[in-house]
């Protein structure tokens, strides 16, 4: 792959980049003129070098305006918002300075929401994490029937996560529900799905690492149809315990894949909207499973305090920025090591 | 190059990794292992369409019953009377397809002038796509909701699409696979002066349509399976897509009429299990491409 002189993009670890060499010491090799981001043609070489441009700007424009358009103006505008004290069906916000940030790192409801974010994240990090890689490992191995069972651990994943939630509200159900019967059929009583707040949490949690599990499953699958088979044969020879080649042999490949995947299911996994409003609309007890991004919607467009809602998906955007830089720092120190 | 599709990594993957040695037992134990994640994934989706085929006494039993009995199809009838389900379909259709066209090709051309072409000011252009990425559209919506309200484009496609075409992903993952490019074909085209055009359509395209296919199909499902953007941007069934139409028949049902609700269900979620079932190789390509090299 890639041999030519490439851009390893950084700040660009939420996506299919590759964040070990995004973040690393950066061996890419540079173009000619030694410049990393110049893929160099020819040296000295300059043909339709005015055309260029001109092809450039009408290529690259329409999608620059859109990204300025709808990305980064309303970045920007958010920050002013959350300044404000706001209706947003009424045309004029009007500025109170640091008020709602003061509202919402005193109020006792932020705890609960911060809280919520926090085990719904983690749970749903670790858990998808964790899951992937048992079933990725489980489905590397020969066995009859394995390439439909990866379809069908991957095809959750290309659900929508409104008509999954919708569907697993009657799987949760308490009465006539799949959950209940099965929790029955074992003498167990099922728990409170709807009313208790932990339960609330821990039923979205599920139904969202449910569906997401296919996504770092493959991820995992393809780091480990691309790992070093002699390095397994050698540990063979050795005779390594299947525990001690995994963690010796195969783990250590698997850790690009791996801080990956934290990324890019911690950003994805903080933002969930769709799961929560259909399940259960950030209740039970008002915010039982709000989370900070539920709690921007709920304020900007349920309570109709856009401002309020600004500042709080401001304060989001800020620590998903600086978790974002934590991973990266840790990743680079891992890999020095 | 990593393999990713399911079929070739079976001949590409000899036994003998430390944890494949194979004994009966192990065997054994892979099985019931892979028995366990089929129920567990299985089952609530076996669960979700034989309750959409039940007769609605049946659906409010204890304890559950399996099979349908009998299998009747009132319930997919009762979901075209309760919302205008064929109305959100054909919105969805409209704006999924409206959406991977335009992102699709903005995409391309985008990743082509990124990768190929020499413009003062490349490495900015580069950075300004690439973290646009880094802003959810949590962050981004407040203000969107404003200006497009404003603009008197709520409960329109253009209210819906538009604010959605930007194309930062897209073009991030096709630039890293046309700088990949070998670079002697390129040369060779611009050697014959081809234009622009020509060479992205005869030289580029054509070494790429994996990359392209795959992309696609990563934008098809995302579009296909937008949610809260078009639930603050469409009131009723003259734009909204099924997903919001099917929380639209939930409420229009009542909330424990499952019945319908589980019909709806199916009817969101099999247009692009079909997809994926037609073509995951494609689609898992895209996703991987990239995050698993050493």
């Amino acid at each position: 792959m890639s041999a030519g002189p490439t851009i390893e993009a950084p700040g660009a670890q939420g996506v299919p980049g590759n964040p070990s060499r995004a973040g690393g010491p950066a061996p890419a090799p540079t173009g000619p003129t030694g410049g990393p981001a110049v893929r160099g043609r020819l040296p000295g070489h300059l043909p339709y070098r005015w055309r260029d441009g001109l092809v450039a700007a009408a290529f690259l424009l329409p999608n620059l305006v859109l990204l300025a358009v709808f990305t980064y103006r309303p970045l920007a505008d958010n920050i002013r918002l959350s300044f404000t004290s706001w209706n947003i069906s009424s045309p004029t916000a009007t500025w109170i300075g640091w008020d709602n940030y003061v509202e919402w790192f005193t109020s006792a409801g932020s705890r609960t929401v911060v809280w919520n974010t926090v085990v719904f994240t983690g749970a749903a990090v670790v858990g998808s994490i964790v899951l992937g890689l048992a079933l990725a490992l489980l489905l590397d191995q020969k066995l009859v029937g394995r390439d439909a069972v990866r379809s069908l651990v991957f095809a959750p994943f290309v659900l929508a996560g409104a008509a999954v939630g919708v569907a697993f509200q009657f799987v949760f159900d308490p009465t006539f529900g799949l959950v209940q019967d099965l929790l029955r059929r074992v003498g167990a009583e099922p728990p409170a799905f709807y009313q208790d707040p932990s339960w609330a949490l821990f039923m979205v949690t599920v139904t969202y690492v449910w569906k997401n599990l296919g996504y770092t499953f493959v991820i995992y699958l393809a780091a480990l149809q691309g790992r070093r088979r002699d390095l397994d044969e050698a540990a063979e020879i050795d005779a390594a315990s299947t525990w001690t080649a995994f963690r010796r042999v195969t783990w250590p490949q698997l850790r690009p894949a791996t801080f990956f995947l934290l990324i890019t299911v911690l950003l994805n996994s903080f933002q969930v909207f769709d799961v929560i409003h259909t399940m259960t609309r950030g209740g039970p007890l008002g915010d039982g499973t709000t989370t900070m991004v539920y709690q921007v919607y709920q304020e900007t467009f349920v309570n109709l305090r856009a401002g309020y809602g600004a500042t709080v998906a401001t304060i989001m955007f800020l620590a998903l920025l600086l978790i974002t830089a934590v991973q990266v720092l840790v990743m680079r120190r891992g890999e020095e090591r | 190059m990593t393999t990713t599709s399911w079929r070739t990594a079976r001949s590409a993957a000899p036994a003998g990794a430390p944890h494949e040695r194979r004994t009966p037992v192990r065997a054994l134990g892979g099985y019931l292992a892979m028995l366990l994640v089929v129920v567990v994934v299985a089952l609530p989706l076996y669960w979700i369409l034989v309750s959409a085929l039940k007769e609605r006494p049946d659906i409010y039993t204890v304890p559950v019953t399996w099979v349908p009995d009998p299998v009747v199809l009132e319930n997919f009838s009762a979901v075209g009377s309760g919302v205008a389900f064929t109305d959100f379909l054909r919105n969805s259709v409209i704006i999924t397809v409206v959406l991977t066209v335009v992102q699709v090709v903005l995409g391309v051309l985008s990743a082509f002038a990124l990768a190929f072409l020499r413009f003062p000011g490349r490495t900015a252009v580069l950075l300004f796509v690439i973290a646009a990425l880094m802003v959810p559209n949590q962050i981004t919506m407040i203000s969107n909701y404003a200006l497009v309200a404003g603009l008197g484009w709520r409960n329109t496609y253009a209210g819906i699409i538009v604010p959605l075409a930007g194309v930062a992903f897209g073009t991030f993952l096709l630039r890293n696979h046309f700088v990949s490019l070998p670079r002697e074909i390129l040369e060779a085209a611009e050697m014959d002066a081809a234009g622009p055009l020509r060479t992205l359509w005869r030289v580029v395209l054509p070494m790429s349509w994996p990359t392209v296919v795959a992309f696609t199909l990563i934008t098809v499902v995302n579009e296909w399976n937008q949610y809260l953007w078009p639930l603050l941007m469409a009131d009723d069934e003259s734009v909204a897509p099924l997903p919001v139409g099917l929380t639209q028949l939930q409420d229009a049902e009542g909330l424990t009429n499952w019945g319908p609700v589980m019909a709806g269900t199916v009817l969101t979620m099999t247009p692009i299990l079909v997809v994926f079932v037609a073509l995951q190789r494609h689609m898992i390509k895209g996703l991987t491409t990239g995050a698993v090299k050493g």
